[in-house]
């Protein structure tokens, strides 16, 4: 049976222990993917592979990508949640991939809002 | 849903939302038999015999914010639509199994499609839950489970970028080694 080879995983684990000794304290940008079952059928998952490429390509160790469950806002799916430590969070609608990549390279690498996609002001 | 892992997705989601600290994703393709199975396992808060007999009803949903469910409905319509069915089992505190299972070979079934993003997506967004991904094509078998990568890593390797698109790749690979039709 083949099975990963965690050989190979040593191959990029000095580079792991390298990014993630730079840490310090907690992060300062959370994102959060709507991942109900609306989100979903409406391209959530390309969201979120988008927005993890966009962070594969920084060296920031600081910025968390997770999921959530359905917000109650069907029609304006895919959405996203980004919040930058101290700052409210700001609820983006209606995404493709080329506004997610410029809602991360502005908003959170840069702390710019883009208004012209935002849906709303703080947590549902 | 237009592919295959979006409803994977779409039910891991919902074990996740159970609660769920261990998932078990195993996906089996039989040429011989014509047939592919997909069953989804957690260890989640599970479903009442009531609730559990009343999932796949589109009018039926746990959540509060809307009065309609439709995750596991569009699923189970989609395989009986591709010579196949779904079935739900659950226990209360103990969790939940979905069993999908459809002609391999049926005109309209979903391709798997991007299956290597979407479960990367999942175990990396989840630090905290635990992912057991088992693939069978014939007597072939691929797993991963990334309890073995925390414990090489660490946790926090998980949430790392890079690592996530090297897992990408190796399941990529993996796939194409094991000869997926899917």
């Amino acid at each position: 049976m083949a099975k990963l080879k965690i050989s190979d995983l040593a191959k990029i684990k000095d580079r792991v222990h390298q990014d993630t000794s730079l840490r310090e304290g907690g992060a300062q940008v959370k994102i959060t993917v709507h991942m109900g079952t609306c989100g979903i059928a409406s391209g959530a998952r390309t969201i979120l592979n988008t927005v993890m490429d966009a962070l594969g390509e920084t060296e920031r160790t600081d910025i968390i990508v997770t999921t959530s469950g359905c917000a109650g806002l069907c029609s304006h799916e895919p959405m996203l949640t980004l919040e930058r430590l101290g700052e409210e969070p700001i609820k983006y609608a209606k995404l493709d991939e080329a506004k997610a990549r410029q809602i991360f390279m502005r908003h959170a690498l840069e702390g710019e809002v883009q208004t012209d996609w935002a849906l709303a002001k703080g947590t549902e | 849903m237009q592919e295959l892992s979006l409803h994977i997705l779409d039910v891991v989601e919902n074990s996740l939302a159970a609660g769920a600290k261990l998932v078990t994703i195993e996906i089996s393709e039989n040429l011989e038999a014509d047939l592919m199975t997909v069953v989804i396992s957690d260890d989640g808060h599970g479903m009442s015999p009531s609730d559990a007999a009343r999932a796949t009803d589109p009018f039926v949903t746990s959540r509060t914010t809307r009065r309609v469910g439709l995750g596991l409905s569009l699923w189970q319509a989609h395989a009986r639509a591709w010579d196949g069915d779904l079935e739900l089992s659950s226990k209360p505190s103990l969790g939940t199994r979905v069993k999908a299972w459809f002609s391999l070979s049926h005109i309209d079934r979903q391709p798997l499609g991007d299956w290597p993003g979407t479960i990367t997506g999942l175990i990396m967004t989840r630090p905290g839950v635990d992912f057991l991904y088992r693939h069978q094509v014939g007597e072939d078998e691929f797993e991963l489970d990334s309890r073995e990568i925390k414990a090489e890593l660490g946790v926090e390797a998980l949430t790392d970028a890079h690592v996530a698109a090297f897992l990408k790749d190796e399941i990529s690979q993996a796939l194409a080694a094991l000869g997926s039709t899917a």
